[in-house]
This record gives structure tokens, C-alpha cells and sequence, in this order.
């Protein structure tokens, strides 16, 4: 890959969740940080996810859910993806994620959960230095 | 992954090879194949419904059991280089829609609308089996008219209330519109647009351009009288009228042979621009490697050379004068 090319970023809200203002306030950080950066908006189901990262191919997807769902939405996202072959791109989740539940994430593949009250530029470097390729 | 592979799997239609091939043209330099289709340019100022409208003609098409491909280009920061694509947020209920493909674009500093790689994606679309494939340009104002070098049929949205006469009859963006749509027609003003821009339109008649040179300057084909609509992009109101005009360029187009026209313009300009980006690399290697262009550079500053004749030597430097 060439040396200038461009972080690209998904910003997604997977379930029922409305809670945007923090996915928001990331994508903007993440675009203040040099990164090109989509914003799906709320209600994406895991199917809409991972259309979108099949289509937009991003470096980097970060999943913002505040309702308690990622247990359930998160593993069917990460194994849609395997599914589709997609293993090159990292995959973080953010939001409110007890600690208790961080191993199973993990065990999926699941890297960040960032919650509130995390500095911006915390997770700006995290992008820049858990990038797959 | 090699090219060779993601080609082989393109020409079978594999959906993930086409956008990692997309990613590989943005970030540089590569050519593919060549199949051609209908190709919509839309385009319009900030806020103008343009992906709303999309995303409904989006629907039509895929009733009609057309595979649409759709490349949105938003803008990047001049400060910063990153860029918030934003425009795929309207179509949300294509998503999951079979036959529809959706990729956002940042136009990376290019100025003119549109981003440097988009003929490059355009062709992979092609080659992956689109039967339309819709460019959606950034928010434009009144000068960003690359999108008619890409697009067979330009659309521009206009909304109610937004400028007044002397607007319509300003050089740029109103002179390369195929197809003007007045959107959010709902809105008051909406049928005063439409009579400005019929206006504008009566007045432009000019019998020097009113001609299109076809097969390279001898045979010549009355030129397309653009055509106006208003619709309302989220109820889907006025759309019959919409696509019909829309098929009636298309017919213009293939009938009077302006269409190769039109082919034989795209290439030169794409030659044109790959030149221009093969070149700019070229020169700028040089003036960071060169010793030569130092000095010369200082006798600029010393005011005892002209940057102009500088330009000159430095065109022998590179050996293509």
C-alpha cells in the first residue's frame, strides 16, 4: 500500500439504540485526526454493518452501543464477517460495556470498549496502532 | 491479494473484491477494462437533496431490476486531510438491497466536485456489472462543473428560494445541465424557480454553440435543449416525469451519436489527467532532488532570474520540451 494513503474509518450505531451524540463526537474526532470517516447513523442491523464494510472496504469500523446489546449483536456482526471472508479489519466497540463482559467480546475479536469519559485523543491513537493493514 | 486475482473475481461479480479494487484506485494509480452504461451525474449547492434524490431513483431502478452502483464524494478538510462522508446516511434503506452499490469517497483536495479516482471507479463498477451508476458530487457552488466530464446526463438540484434571477443566468454550473430538478417542490417558490431557469434557458439560445460536432467536426447534431422538472425527493412526488426525461436524454444521446462524442472527450480528458498527476509526481521528485533547481531557485530569490523562465530550464531538466 502507498505511504500517503488514508485511514478509513466506519462509525456505526448496530440495535435499537438512539444514543448518537457519542459516535458523533468520534467521528468528528477521528476526521479532525486526518481520517476519512463514515457515519452509517442509528438502527443499523448487523446485516447493515457488514453490507457496509463489504462495500466502503474501511481500515478500521467502530461500533458505539450504549443500550446492553453488544452481546447479542456484536458476535453475530464478527461472524457475519468471517463469514465474508473479512478478517483484515479491526473491529472496536465502544459505548457502556461492563467489564464482565469484555472476555467474551474479546474472544470474538472485539478490541477498544472505550466508555464514557475516554479522552479523544486515546482513541485516535488506538486506531492509528491497532490497524490491521 | 493479487490484482490478477481480484480482477478474476470481479469479472465473476464478487462484491468484495469490487471495493477492495476501489480502495486500491484511490490510493493509486490503475486501469481496468472497460464496459459502458449509463452513467448520472448529480450535483447541486449543500443541503439540496441530492442523496435523498439518489436514494429514491435508487428504488425505481432496482424495481426495474437494474444493478445500481453509487459513488458519493464528499469533501476533505483543507486543515486536517480527514473528511466525514455523510452522504451515505440518507440511503440506509439500500443497505441491504441486493444490486445496489454504495461507496463514499472524500475528494482528497481535488477541486471540481469530484475525487481523483472517480473515472477509476466508475470503470470497476462497470466491470462488476452495474447497469447504472450514479456519481454524486460534493455540495457544489457555481464553478465545481467536473461532473459533466464524467457523467453522460448532469442533473443539478435546485431548491425554492435559493438565489434569484441573476443566479440562473451566471457562467458555470448552469451551462453544463442536462436535466434541471427543481426539488422540494412543496416548498413556496417552487414553480418562480421553474420560470427563472425557463427564463435563463430562452435567453441562452446562441446559434455559434447551438450545434454539437459529432464524428470529429464534420457532421453536426442539433444540441440537447435541457429540461426541467420539479419533484419532491421524499415523497417520491413528480418521479414518472422525472425518469422519463431522463430516458429522453439518454435516447438524444445514443440517436444523434453525441454519445461517442462524449467517449472520445471522457478519454482525452482522463489522458489529460493521468498526464497531469504522472507528471506533478515527476516535477516534484525533481525539485526536491535536484541541485541544479537550488540554484536556480536562489537566483530567483537574488531577483537576478524570473520564476517564469526558471519553469523553462526546469521543462529541459525533464527532457520533454
Amino acid at each position: 500500500m502507498p505511504e500517503n494513503r488514508k485511514i478509513k474509518v466506519l462509525v456505526c450505531k448496530p440495535g435499537l439504540d438512539g444514543h448518537d451524540r457519542g459516535a458523533k463526537v468520534i467521528a468528528r474526532a477521528l476526521r479532525d485526526a486526518g481520517m476519512e470517516v463514515i457515519y452509517t447513523g442509528i438502527h443499523q442491523t448487523p446485516d447493515d454493518v457488514v453490507n457496509t464494510i463489504i462495500q466502503e472496504d474501511p481500515d478500521a469500523v467502530m461500533l458505539s452501543i450504549l443500550s446492553g446489546a453488544h452481546n447479542a449483536l456484536c458476535p453475530i456482526i464478527m461472524d457475519k464477517l468471517k463469514e465474508n471472508g473479512i478478517d483484515d479489519v479491526l473491529v472496536a466497540v465502544g459505548g457502556i460495556i461492563p467489564d464482565e463482559d469484555k472476555p467474551n467480546l474479546e474472544a470474538h475479536g472485539l478490541k477498544g470498549f472505550h466508555g464514557p469519559g475516554t479522552e479523544l485523543k486515546e482513541i485516535v491513537e488506538f486506531v492509528k496502532t491497532n490497524l490491521k493493514r | 491479494m493479487g490484482y490478477e486475482a481480484l480482477i478474476d473475481r470481479l469479472l465473476k461479480g464478487d462484491t468484495r473484491a469490487a471495493a477492495r479494487l476501489i480502495t486500491i484506485v484511490e490510493n493509486d494509480i490503475a486501469s481496468a477494462e472497460e464496459i459502458i452504461n449509463a452513467i448520472l451525474g448529480i450535483t447541486g449547492a449543500p443541503g439540496s437533496g441530492k442523496s435523498t434524490l439518489i436514494s429514491t431513483l435508487t428504488t425505481i431502478f432496482v424495481k426495474e431490476g437494474k444493478k445500481v452502483g453509487i459513488i458519493c464524494v464528499d469533501p476533505t478538510s483543507p486543515l486536517t486531510g480527514g473528511a466525514l462522508l455523510g452522504d451515505r446516511i440518507r440511503m440506509k434503506k439500500h443497505f441491504t438491497t441486493d444490486n445496489v452499490f454504495i461507496r463514499s469517497m472524500a475528494n482528497r483536495g481535488q477541486l471540481g466536485g469530484l475525487a481523483r479516482a472517480t473515472e477509476d471507479i466508475i470503470k470497476i463498477l462497470d466491470v462488476y456489472g452495474c447497469d447504472i451508476v450514479i456519481i454524486e458530487t460534493v455540495g457544489v457552488g457555481q464553478s465545481e462543473v467536473d461532473i459533466f466530464r464524467s457523467a453522460q446526463s448532469v442533473l443539478v438540484l435546485l431548491v425554492p428560494e435559493m438565489g434569484d434571477d441573476i443566479q440562473a443566468i451566471k457562467a458555470g454550473i448552469m451551462e453544463i445541465t442536462d436535466i434541471f430538478i427543481v426539488n422540494k417542490m412543496d416548498l413556496p417558490g417552487a414553480d418562480r424557480k421553474v420560470s427563472e431557469i425557463m427564463q435563463m434557458l430562452e435567453l441562452s439560445i446562441n446559434f455559434k454553440y447551438d450545434y454539437e460536432n459529432i464524428n470529429q467536426g464534420n457532421a453536426k447534431v442539433r444540441k440537447w435543449t435541457p429540461k426541467i422538472v420539479k419533484v419532491n425527493s421524499k415523497t417520491g412526488e413528480n418521479f414518472g416525469n422525472l425518469l422519463e426525461i431522463i430516458n429522453e436524454h439518454r435516447s438524444y444521446l445514443e440517436e444523434t451519436g453525441v454519445i461517442e462524442n462524449y467517449h472520445l472527450k471522457r478519454i482525452r480528458n482522463e489522458t489529460l489527467q493521468i498526464l497531469k498527476h504522472k507528471l506533478t509526481k515527476k516535477v516534484e521528485e525533481l525539485l526536491h532532488s535536484n541541485s541544479q533547481i537550488d540554484e536556480y531557485i536562489r537566483l530567483v530569490m537574488d531577483k537576478s532570474m524570473d520564476p517564469y523562465s526558471m519553469a523553462n530550464l526546469i521543462i529541459q531538466l525533464l527532457g520533454i520540451e
